[in-house]
């Protein structure tokens, strides 16, 4: 028994020194489902013999949970977006990049350069921009597209063939667009009517979904899909025929980021890994596997020429406002969780 | 069923008499480890106070039990009125987990039943192949059967394709679908206990009851019923318990429109809500559910192993 102990505890010790020696030509990722192409990364490690770990999240807010549930200290480098990047600085998570830290920060687009979800980009450099909206089967419907009504009060062929995203962010903007109000409302009267409108629209809805949101539209399941812009492109690409709107309310917009976490374990390879997605070329092959937009000058060259004639990408002249999504107070943030569980009880 | 095996591994356990606090103390620390130890934390979470996008702050709190049980309106500042949102989720959940487990029943009982009546040398493998789709994630099994069971999918396309509907049956985002995976999900978990009891059972009682006149029927419900019930009962509630917490065929099959019990604890973790107090004051409550349950069997199991002996 004795023994038995003692060479286990010395297997225990070996098995750590090893992941410690393993530890200096490492980086571990915590990055979105279906984001980041393989080549990508294979290309990193070639040039800086870094080996990449990868693990997913299909949320901003289920990433944030489980970095706070003792995922600080694994990851090295995250995937957030906009307005969770003001909230992850808000906890703490984030390390600040001192400057000169990074060779090619100046490689980022002036008007991403200094957004205000990271003044002066502090912790995080652009990773992908895009716009959530809805895509429309125009087999199914061939009216009139361009309005929020078709999630909201949509006509009777669509009804009860919508998929929405199956995230609280993205369902109150796009209600709030929809009825024109704040997106952190404090009035009482705008918030009942929320509700109210919400509950209301509910009955047209087919389902909750944003990991099939793609699919869902591909196969016909539904007709009506609240979608990010790229997914749409790919559902077009794959088949289905559908339209992506820009609807005269108003979209939303979203800029996805690379962040450098706080007690990062392998701190020097993140910074190297920031350095090289903003070399134009690595993050051209990010944009032309995901079919978004990266934040980085020079990418041009690089890209796919489809992409930027593609329909997704060109908002129609009458196209409303995009707007990021706002982060609310904790009072306001209640009702507007207590709301999103009157949707869904 | 689970009395017979600890009376039957006493006497062998006497075997290793001298040793027996050393062979169990992997089982003990494993249970404590990975079972008590968070089944503990999560009791604690529940009274502490919720910190704002996810966390605790070390502060005593009724807060989660009080928002599951009373309403104060959509601002919070409303008189407090009896809270009918979780109870219905907890409600829907009971629901559609029945729905499952007799589901299971009635299509595992008949399997498990055939199974153990054939002969010996085959029974092997007929079980090898009730358990062969469960070597799939359940990810992909509810997915294929999503596949399956859509508007343009195979079985809309048969029944079209055979003249037996005109249009297609919308089952994908419904109850029904729910039940169909849950039950899809759990199956093996009735037919095998079931399986093992209907097997040692002595079909000669069943002759007997035939010499004596009695029908099929008679037998089945008189005879064979009340003599497999122990397996019954295990099948039961190890269908039932795993679907009431279940989250993967709701979300998928059922749209996600409704909260089930999983999905709603899932939230207050994963989603925007961030309330890990109140997902873990809803999770000792479902514990708490479960616990009865499972007492209310033993107590019922303990009644009828005193009646018969």
């Amino acid at each position: 028994m004795k023994n038995l102990l003692k060479s286990s505890a010395a297997a225990l010790a070996l098995s750590v020194a090893a992941n410690a020696a393993a530890a200096e030509g490492k980086l571990v990722l915590y990055h979105w489902f279906e984001y980041m192409p393989q080549e990508v990364l294979d290309k990193f490690t070639a040039e800086t013999g870094i080996e990449v770990t990868m693990d997913t999240y299909d949320s901003n807010e289920s990433m944030l949970a489980t970095l706070k549930a003792g995922g600080m200290g694994t990851y090295d480098v995250a995937v957030p977006g906009d307005y969770m990047v003001s909230i992850m600085a808000g906890e703490g998570l984030l390390d600040t990049i001192a400057d000169g830290e990074l060779a090619n920060k100046g490689n980022i687009a002036p008007e991403w350069a200094d957004p205000s979800f990271d003044p002066g980009r502090a912790s995080s450099i652009p990773y992908q921009w895009g716009s959530t909206s809805f895509a429309v089967n125009r087999d199914a419907y061939s009216g009139d597209i361009q309005t929020t009504a078709i999630l909201f009060e949509p006509p009777a062929e669509l009804s009860g063939k919508i998929n929405m995203l199956d995230s609280q962010g993205e369902v109150m903007a796009m209600a709030s667009l929809h009825m024109g109000i704040p997106q952190c409302s404090t009035d009482r009267e705008q918030l009942k009517a929320l509700n109210a409108m919400l509950q209301n629209a509910k009955q047209h809805w087919a389902s909750f979904n944003s990991d099939t949101a793609k699919e869902v539209l591909v196969s016909g399941d539904a007709a009506v899909g609240q979608i990010y812009d790229g997914f749409a492109a790919k559902a077009r690409e794959e088949g289905a025929n559908v339209e992506y709107a820009y609807p005269t309310q108003g979209y939303v917009a979203w800029m996805d980021n690379v962040v450098l976490l706080k007690d990062a374990p392998n701190r020097e390879n993140a910074l190297k890994f920031m350095d090289f997605l903003l070399e134009p070329e690595n993050i051209a092959a990010v944009t032309n596997y995901a079919q978004y937009n990266a934040g980085v000058t020079g990418v041009s060259e690089h890209l796919n020429p489809s992409l930027a004639a593609q329909p997704e990408k060109n908002p129609h002249a009458n196209a409303g406002e995009g707007v990021f999504i706002e982060v609310c107070n904790q009072e306001t943030q209640a009702v507007y969780d207590q709301i999103w569980t009157n949707l869904k009880k | 069923m689970a009395a017979g095996a600890a009376s039957g591994g006493s006497a062998r356990a006497d075997t290793y008499k001298d040793a027996r606090g050393w062979l169990l103390l992997p089982s003990w620390a494993v249970l404590g480890i990975f079972v008590l130890g968070p089944v503990c934390m999560m009791l604690i979470y529940s009274f502490l106070t919720k910190e704002f996008r996810g966390g605790v702050i070390w502060e005593f709190s009724l807060a989660a039990y009080d928002q599951f049980f009373f309403d104060r309106g959509l601002f919070g500042d409303e008189p407090p009125t009896i809270e009918w949102t979780y109870i219905t989720i907890f409600w829907r959940s009971i629901w559609q987990a029945g729905a499952a487990t007799l589901l299971s029943l009635v299509i595992g009982f008949p399997t498990a039943y055939f199974i153990a009546t054939r002969p010996e040398n085959v029974r092997p493998v007929w079980v090898f192949l009730i358990t062969i789709p469960y070597w799939v994630n359940l990810l992909i099994r509810t997915v294929s059967m999503k596949f399956l069971l859509r508007d343009q999918g195979p079985l809309n396309d048969f029944l079209i394709g055979t003249g037996l509907i005109d249009s297609p049956i919308h089952i994908v985002n419904t109850n029904f679908a729910v039940q169909l995976g849950l039950f899809y999900s759990y199956l093996p978990f009735m037919v095998l206990p079931v399986y093992a009891a209907v097997e040692r059972y002595n079909f000669s009682l069943s002759e007997a009851a035939a010499d004596l006149y009695a029908s099929k029927w008679t037998t089945l419900r008189r005879i064979v019923l009340p003599a497999v019930k122990p397996g019954v009962v295990a099948g039961c509630i190890l269908v039932f318990v795993p679907s009431m917490g279940s989250f993967l065929a709701p979300d998928l099959l059922g749209g996600a429109k409704n909260f089930m019990i999983g999905s709603l604890i899932e939230e207050q973790f994963k989603g925007n809500a961030g309330n890990w107090p109140f997902g873990a004051a809803a999770s000792m409550i479902l514990l708490t559910m479960v616990l009865i349950i499972l007492m209310f069997s033993a107590r019922q199991q303990a009644k009828a192993d005193k009646a018969g002996g």
